[in-house]
């Protein structure tokens, strides 16, 4: 099983949290962790998602969120997890 | 979860432009040679479109998951003058024609190992392969050519520079950008994924895939946050940098080749610029403490981001390969043409810079006047560096007709505008005339 990190960064509103947690529960896609903080009305959260596999289904995701960020003025990247842990652990 | 690294991450690549910059597949050639140039070429063009039939498309994949660039996708293939040992100069575009098809095929971005290894001498297929550059380079999309002229084990051929100075001059006569796609090496490495120098060497694996990681801006970046510190804690962050950039080349490289189906070959850890802002060397060595690139101190600033970048990149890959270290192209890197429009950055100090970093002269734009013996020795003498040093060291020259000294010349994309250098007027022909072979250089009493 595969874990991926969904970011979202951009100028706060209300319904971000519920737009991209409802975006996850249509790709049937389990939460494992959120953090979210707000910096100078800079809204930044990460949310740790699990993934099922990492076939069509990653990339329909990735594509929906992208949208969404689109739709709600914020930036939204879907990335494995693997990449940060490379980068920061020995 | 750890926020602020997620958040690192992130910026490095939407602010910092971190990014592989190549994926490249090393494919031996060595097995498609057949009776006829005809019969080898087609031969050729299946073993490439054959493995490298997903390599784009497994690369964005990669891209896409990561949420890494993937700048370039690239092919390697064994230096064709090996392949094609018994082919005419016509013969040889049929071995031009089958890469450059392939690789279109297959949509990669270049294709490297148009080269010749002549280093201690030619033979038929060498001289074949270097009379048909002119053609081949001016009749073909996106093939690359590299000619070893000059190693620390054989010395320098001389005979080899003389000739590659004259077919640079023929190849500028049919167009002003190919000899961007040529290099003139000395202690050229097998296994190099970057462009225009790489080529599969002959003692690789069948088909492999090296990763070549960037990330000038990136060292920039974490270089700010330690202004006016001493000079070692320069190098610990740049230490500290490279280990991340290259942990990522690492990762995407393994997993490319598992997925492919092929052996991970090498991480060539080097500092790629492009002539974005915020992607250039110089920009770093400028972060240094240097008010312009090429002022007093870049050579040492040089030597020691280029060292710093191994160290650091040397424990976070499996294994180290190609040329590693920092690139100094000036076309490419706009700090550097900024320095050379300032008339700070000479020729004579990229030189001083070539014999502490990963390169050589490279996309150096000079007046299409320059006669082929002087583009010769400007050869020669950075083979001397590299051969007397046990380094790589590399020429990529660009004389441009009608073109004067400060004149800006454009040669598209991740290749840049070069402003036209000076060269030293005096003639090396004599030297450059007699001919003959350098000898390798005594490796001991060292001073």
């Amino acid at each position: 099983m595969a874990k991926a990190v969904v970011t979202v960064i951009g100028k706060d509103k209300p319904g971000i949290i519920a737009s991209v947690a409802n975006t996850l529960a249509d790709h049937n896609i389990n939460i494992l962790d959120v953090s979210q903080t707000i910096m100078s009305d800079i809204f930044t959260m990460s949310m740790l998602v699990n993934l099922e596999k990492l076939d069509e289904e990653f990339n329909k995701l990735q594509d929906d969120l992208t949208v969404l960020g689109k739709h709600l003025n914020v930036e939204i990247h879907t990335q494995r997890e693997e990449i940060f842990d490379a980068m920061s652990r020995v | 979860m750890e926020t602020n690294q997620i958040t690192e991450t992130i910026n490095m690549v939407s602010e910092e432009h971190l990014d592989i910059r190549t994926v490249t597949m090393g494919i031996s050639l060595l097995d498609t040679i057949a009776g006829t140039p005809q019969e080898t070429a087609k031969n050729i063009y299946k073993k490439i479109t054959t493995y490298a039939k997903d390599l784009v498309k497994t690369a964005k994949q990669i891209e896409r998951e990561f949420g890494i660039p993937i700048t370039n996708k690239r092919i390697s293939v064994t230096p064709i003058a090996l392949i094609a040992g018994k082919a005419t100069p016509d013969e040889m575009l049929y071995y031009a024609h089958a890469l450059d098809d392939a690789a279109k095929a297959v949509g990669v971005d270049f294709i490297g190992g148009y080269s010749a290894l002549v280093q201690k001498g030619f033979a038929n297929g060498d001289l074949a392969l270097i009379e048909s550059l002119p053609r081949v380079l001016t009749e073909t999309d996106l093939v690359m050519s590299s000619i070893n002229i000059g190693s620390t084990k054989a010395g320098i051929n001389l005979d080899a520079i003389k000739l590659m100075g004259e077919t640079i001059k023929k190849i500028t006569d049919k167009s002003d950008t190919a000899n961007a796609k040529l290099v003139v090496f000395a202690n050229a490495v097998e296994d190099n994924p970057f462009m225009a120098g790489a080529f599969h060497g002959v003692s690789e694996a069948d088909v492999v895939i090296n990763v070549g990681v960037s990330g000038p801006g990136v060292v920039k970046r974490a270089l700010e946050k330690v202004k006016g510190e001493p000079i070692q804690n320069v190098a610990e962050t740049v230490k500290k940098t490279a280990f991340k950039i290259t942990r990522v080349g690492q990762m995407v490289g393994a997993l490319a080749a598992e997925r492919l189906g092929v052996e991970f070959g090498i991480v060539d850890l080097s500092l790629a610029p492009t002539p974005a802002r915020g992607d250039s060397v110089a920009e770093v060595l400028e972060e240094i403490g240097l008010e312009m690139v090429g002022a007093h101190g870049t050579t040492a600033a040089l030597m020691l981001l280029n060292d710093a970048v191994k160290k650091g990149g040397v424990m976070a890959s499996q294994r180290v390969g190609g040329l590693s270290g920092a690139f100094i192209p000036v076309s490419e890197d706009a700090g550097m043409i900024d320095a050379v429009k300032a008339g700070v950055l000479s020729l004579a100090k990229l030189e001083a810079m070539t014999s502490v970093c990963s390169v050589g002269l490279d996309m150096i734009a000079i007046p299409g006047e320059t006669p082929a013996t002087t583009i010769s020795a400007m050869i020669a003498d950075e083979a001397a560096i590299g051969v007397q040093n046990n380094k790589t060291t590399a020429v990529r020259i660009l004389p441009t007709n009608g073109t004067k000294v400060g004149d800006l010349v454009d040669y598209g994309g991740l290749l840049g505008t070069a402003p036209v250098m000076p060269v030293v007027e005096k003639s090396s022909a004599d030297f450059i005339n007699r001919g003959g072979h350098i000898p390798a250089p005594i490796h001991s009493f060292k001073n």
